[in-house]
């Protein structure tokens, strides 16, 4: 579709995407698109209790329905050993239950039938029975004496705490904290919410036992990573599992883990020699899959009287539901949530974090999180906007005033992070420039005169992505590098295969481009695969806006490779030596007659017919890449509301974003990116919750309960961008999928929290609803 | 029971329970897999499909419902190799990301277009609002929409008095 | 997520229709746009027996003006109101309502009789027939009862309906001179159901009220009428002090419940901020209007 030019779609062209083809035709490949002859569909049935003993299942009534195959029992499961399997956090999860239930929505059994309505109507004549225990529903009420215990499967687990974690210094910062003029606190709570993309989960297990071989579509983020848990768990061996990644409608961490539903039909499939579908309803995804947040956080910033910020101390409580499932690098428990000093030069902190397990479903790590920077930056930035407004300060200007400088970095925070680069006061004038700031003050003044209730919220953030190093970023052990691989074919068209799988991101155009601009090819000349274990090389996956940093550095590295070898088959067919050739534009020329030159295709021919005497032949290669340092993001955002004295609605009049995120590959792909974290993080700051009731039943369990802003709700948005290259990423780029989700919902609160202000109101949780700010107004007298 | 329809211009028959969504019978019965499940409340739009040129949720439809009705999917919008103007306009204005909406909006898009050949931002943003998206923020799929009404239009002064060959709702 | 299995019937003459209401009424459900009912039957929250889908009865999707009513067959959609030129010069506070029932692809097929057969209290027409003083005509075997907003809606999703009865229309009075309506929502977003809902539609004559209905969506077990409210504004000139009174009134006549779209007192207060605004609006329509 992109046209054919000359070294067209560089690093830097906003071309238009190679993938969009099928997309636009209806002709996209994803899960549930796939048919399989003599696929079965299987059904699960789930847990109406939070806590539950489950003294008998009974199958039969189900088993005699029509259609019906087989009806999978946690107790069959154990028969095989599989009642139980390992989480990405080095815990164990229930696959189907078998004496206990511990969240409402938890897998009890499956029924496999010929069609997707039989099994639905077979699945609803299980008949269970539980005896229902008490429910846990919060981190405060599992720590409480006496509290039920929920993992008593565990032998060695006496109560309901999971992990306590810490980072930091905590004398210097106690040192640092009896010396300041102003210490501001927050307590905060960033409520349960999800990634809900678009296409729920799902997969199809097809292990034939005539060839050996067990061919697993997933919807997966990760597919490598999970055919080797997969190995490991089944005790099939390795090289006869595929597992396949096809087309996935969204995933921003939801499409991780491994769901007991992909064990089931593995091993449905394997008793039954059928393949076996499951694709999860929407309550389904909402109820029992990877959540994101659920973090009570209290923080307290130490200032001296100039506004000059001296420490930090957190410290939070993790509800992490029933199994410790958090999907991260498994050196840190509470993701990288030490970032938490963020833009700011603060020259000591002190972070302790404490998990416990609850009656919810697993999960904790998603939702565009960047293993839990969401939480981290939302923590700080909302702190540093209310000590502010404490200190009769500007937001703007605290946060100018305690930026880490550009001569600072490479920097070392307080907490051991070594930010690579940053331009924070830049970003921040290019926000305030757009906004138009101080007219804007102004116009507020002015409004809030005539009684008016509106406000600006400002948030300046500093993400941490690219993981990661191996020595340090590690998911069940395996390292966090990442991969590919690149083969150039005898008529000068190439393919490259990495370890990633986008689930939207457009990688089938931006690391063509990478290929482009070092290769020479044009991009629509590079076909980009990813996803089929069988074929890529071995990678982490994409979330945690890894896949620039870590697969695209690892595809200019290859490209290099294969540049490197070009040169030596041009020198070959030039005549000339090495270093006496010049590479622009997509070819070698030797210095001085330009016109003595070798295109990229003509080189990529010879290397198949005519290549040097004892060089291999070929243009193929493979780079693993194993990043030296994580990559910062940042930026500023900023938003204006107004607030509706009567109903207490929020309308956004203003959301104003500038990122940096080093160089951009494709800038139409990364403002893409943006606008949909800007507006998850809209429907997060606004809208999205999932809560429990006091029996642990799961509100916010389909989408009239769960709610995903609209195009009518969602703001326009004005972006902005600073360019800041990183200086250790072979193309100093730094990966944005997750900058806007990270940023913004501390920039729409503050914005609230400013317009309320004056009426002496210093926080509201999200979701900041109508009724909470009515409660607000109401609280401090103000009445339409 | 069997129902009878006219999908993208021809007629297609399937014998169906009658409890069969329409969306299930286009997908499972006549492998159109374009058209998309989301939810399982109404809410998401992914099922979008136009009855009679107005979209509509396919998922809130019974099969038996749409007998004897024109309906028109995704597949639907192409004349041949020839996209329409609404899916030149999402390639041309990276409306998508992951595709999985794409279906859903670009049908109400086209709708919208046949109806008021020059909506506003509001109006679009009006006309998509039963349409979730979790990808684009909304912002791309406002400009394709744009971006194809100016191609109708320019279409249309292309070939005064003849029925813009672009315009496509598919079949009849 | 799909339904349990039912029978269906799709009559095409009325008579048919009634007859089947009659052998299996208390088994049946009727559907026409079936955006209420599919999403039950979808969740197996409804599992009738039978399924009567009047979708293809001839002439029931008019909307009529006739003889002091505006008459609104059980087949028009939504959408048809929307669109409606009728309504627009007889009716209009139905347009602005109709904007407001959850969204455009649902609105291409829901139907407004449907709607307040299927009696959700937070469903926003039941409050506009309320506030209209609307009729509802039900058809069964035993003839054609003619049915008074007021009172039509019980209880939650039941009605004063029969269940061998269907609805073939519903009217909606004109009335001559200065009148005006509004009506206000509050929803968390398209396609929510209302957390708060006003209908007011109001007649004015020589200035003062002369007649005031205000119907509340998504505050008591059922569409409610502020009968109280409505009392005290008859007759009176519309000042601001009788506005904010009518309003408190109104407030203290509702029944909200304290759920996840916020507390009963939130509530009631939003009811009191919009039966306010919706007055004042109203009678701004009301006076506008040329004799």
């Amino acid at each position: 579709m992109a046209t054919q030019g000359h070294m067209h779609g560089r690093i830097g062209e906003s071309i238009k995407r190679k993938e969009d083809g099928r997309f636009l035709r209806g002709r996209g490949n994803y899960l549930d698109d796939v048919e399989l002859p003599g696929m079965l569909h299987m059904a699960i049935l789930r847990s109406p209790h939070a806590h539950a003993l489950v003294k008998s299942v009974d199958t039969a009534a189900a088993s005699a329905m029509p259609g019906v195959i087989a009806v999978v029992t946690g107790e069959l499961m154990a028969q095989h050993k599989l009642a139980w399997m390992p989480t990405l956090s080095y815990d164990t999860q229930a696959v189907l239950a078998t004496d206990k239930v511990r969240f409402q929505g938890q897998e009890v059994a499956a029924v496999v039938a010929e069609t997707k309505y039989q099994a639905e109507d077979a699945r609803n004549a299980i008949v269970v029975d539980y005896d229902v225990l008490p429910a846990v529903t919060s981190p405060q009420q599992a720590k409480e004496a006496g509290a039920p215990l929920i993992r008593d499967d565990k032998e060695n687990q006496k109560d309901n705490h999971i992990y306590h974690w810490e980072a930091g210094d905590q004398e210097t910062t106690k040192a640092a904290f009896a010396k300041a003029d102003k210490v501001v606190r927050l307590h905060t709570f960033y409520p349960r919410c999800h990634p809900a993309p678009l296409e729920t989960c799902g997969c199809i297990a097809d292990v034939n036992g005539a060839t050996g071989k067990a061919t697993i579509y997933m919807t997966s983020q990760a597919p490598h990573a999970i055919r080797t848990v997969f190995a490991l768990v089944t005790g099939l061996p390795e090289q006869n599992i595929r597992v396949i990644s096809p087309d996935i409608g969204g995933g921003f961490g939801n499409k991780v883990p491994v769901y007991p539903g992909y064990v089931v039909a593995t091993a449905a499939s394997l008793l039954i020699g059928r393949p076996v579908k499951w694709v999860e309803d929407r309550t389904e995804n909402l109820i029992s899959t990877g959540y994101a947040r659920d973090f009570h956080m209290t923080g307290d910033l130490a200032l001296d009287k100039n506004g000059k910020m001296l420490a930090l101390r957190v410290h939070l409580d993790s509800d992490n539901g029933a199994f410790f499932a958090d999907a991260q690098p498994s050196k840190f428990k509470a993701g990288l949530f030490h970032i938490v000093t963020g833009s700011y030069d603060i020259p000591t902190a002190h972070i302790t974090a404490d998990g416990y397990y609850t009656n919810k479903a697993p999960g904790g790590v998603a939702y565009r999180c960047s293993f839990r920077v969401t939480e981290a930056s939302y923590l700080i930035e909302r702190l540093v906007t209310n000590a502010a407004i404490e200190l009769g300060m500007d937001q703007a200007e605290l946060r100018m005033k305690n930026f880490i400088l550009p001569e600072q970095f490479p920097y070392h925070s307080a907490t051991g992070w070594e930010y690579d680069s940053g331009d924070y006061p830049k970003a921040m004038n290019v926000a305030l420039d757009k906004l138009g700031y101080d007219d804007l003050r102004k116009d507020v003044a002015a409004r809030r005169k005539k009684g008016e209730i509106t406000g600006i919220g400002v948030a300046s953030f500093t993400e941490v992505v690219g993981a990661g190093h191996g020595a340090e970023f590690d998911i069940l052990g395996l390292r966090m590098f990442d991969s590919a691989e690149l083969r150039v074919h005898p008529t000068g068209k190439a393919m490259l295969r990495m370890g990633t799988k986008s689930q939207g991101q457009g990688h089938e155009t931006t690391f063509a481009q990478i290929v482009t601009e070092e290769l020479g090819i044009p991009a629509a000349d590079v076909a980009v695969e990813e996803g089929d274990t069988d074929t890529a090389p071995y990678g982490l996956g994409t979330y945690a806006s890894r896949s620039t940093p870590v697969a695209g550095a690892a595809t200019a590295m290859v490209a290099r490779k294969l540049r490197d070898k070009a040169r030596k088959i041009a020198s070959h067919l030039l005549e000339a030596a090495e270093e006496d050739l010049e590479w622009e534009n997509g070819k070698f020329y030797v210095k001085g007659s330009p016109d003595r030159a070798k295109t990229i295709q003509e080189i990529a021919f010879a290397a198949y017919t005519n290549i040097p005497e004892g060089m291999e032949a070929g243009l193929e290669g493979v780079h693993y890449y194993d990043p030296p340092n994580m990559t910062y993001p940042f930026g500023t955002y900023a938003v204006v509301v107004d607030v509706d004295k009567g109903t207490g609605q929020v309308k956004v009049r203003r959301m104003v974003a500038v990122d940096d995120c080093g160089v951009r590959i494709n800038p139409m792909i990364v403002e893409g990116q943006i606008h949909g974290g800007l507006t998850e993080g809209f429907g997060i700051a606004f809208m999205e919750l999932i809560t429990f009731d006091a029996d642990g039943n799961c509100i916010g369990s389909n989408f009239m309960d769960y709610l995903l802003p609209t195009a009518w709700e969602t703001p326009h948005f004005e972006l902005g961008e600073t360019v800041t290259p990183s200086p250790h990423h072979p193309l100093g780029a730094k990966g944005v999928g997750e900058s806007a989700t990270v940023g913004s919902p501390a920039a729409y609160v503050n914005a609230v929290i400013d317009a309320l202000s004056p009426y002496g109101v210093t926080n509201i949780d999200m979701p900041v609803t109508s009724d909470k700010v009515w409660s607000a107004l109401r609280g401090a007298g103000v009445n339409e | 029971m069997k129902v009878s329809l006219k999908v993208n211009g021809f007629e297609r028959t399937g014998d169906v329970e009658p409890r069969v969504l329409l969306v299930d019978f286009l997908r499972t019965n006549l492998r159109l897999t374009g058209t998309h499940i989301g939810c399982d409340t109404s809410s998401c739009g992914a099922c979008t499909v136009l009855i009679e040129g107005e979209p509509v949720k396919s998922c809130t439809v019974l099969a038996v419902q749409a007998a004897g009705r024109s309906i028109t999917t995704v597949e639907g919008l192409a004349q041949g190799a020839n996209l329409s103007p609404v899916q030149v306009g999402f390639h041309e204005e990276h409306g998508l990301q992951c595709g999985f909406c794409t279906p859903g909006m670009m049908l109400v898009g086209t709708s919208l277009l046949e109806r008021n050949p020059n909506p506003t931002e509001d109006e679009i943003r009006w006309a998509i609002s039963g349409n979730i998206c979790r990808c684009t923020g909304y912002m791309n799929i406002v400009k394709a929409i744009m971006h194809a009404a100016k191609l109708r239009e320019a279409a249309k002064a292309e070939a005064p008095g003849r029925e813009a060959a672009t315009a496509a709702t598919g079949g009849e | 997520m799909f339904p349990a299995a039912f029978d269906y019937r799709a009559p095409t003459r009325l008579d048919e229709a009634l007859s089947i209401l009659k052998q299996h009424g208390d088994d049946a459900k009727v559907m026409a746009g079936g955006q209420s009912l599919i999403p039950l039957l979808k969740l197996r929250f409804a599992h009738p027996e039978l399924v009567v889908d009047i979708g293809r009865l001839p002439a029931l999707n008019a909307i009529k003006r006739d003889d002091g009513h505006v008459s609104i067959g059980a087949l028009t959609r939504h959408v048809d109101i929307e669109h409606s030129r009728e309504l627009a010069s007889s009716a209009p506070m139905m347009i602005e309502a109709v904007r407001w029932i959850a969204d455009p692809l649902v609105r291409n097929r829901g139907t407004l009789v449907g709607s307040v057969c299927h009696a959700d209290p937070a469903g926003d027409w039941g409050s506009v027939m309320l506030a209209f003083g609307a009729d509802i005509v039900a058809r069964s075997q035993a003839g054609e009862r003619v049915l008074q907003a007021d009172g039509f809606f019980q209880g939650p999703f039941t009605t004063a309906l029969r269940p061998d009865e269907v609805v073939t229309e519903i009217r909606i009075p004109v009335r001559k001179g200065h009148s005006g309506g509004a009506y206000l929502k509050l929803e968390r977003k398209v396609g929510d159901f209302a957390t708060v809902g006003v209908a007011v539609q109001l007649e004015l004559d020589g200035g003062k009220v002369a007649s005031a209905g205000i119907g509340l969506t998504a505050v008591g077990p059922h569409n409610l009428k502020a009968t109280e409210a409505e009392r005290f504004l008859h007759g009176k000139e519309p000042t601001d002090q009788v506005i904010v009174e009518a309003a408190r009134l109104a407030a203290a006549a509702s029944e909200p419940k304290d759920d996840v779209r916020g507390s009963a007192a939130y509530k009631k207060d939003v009811v009191r901020v919009f039966v306010q605004r919706g007055l004042r609006t109203a009678i701004g329509r009301a006076r506008e209007v040329r004799s």
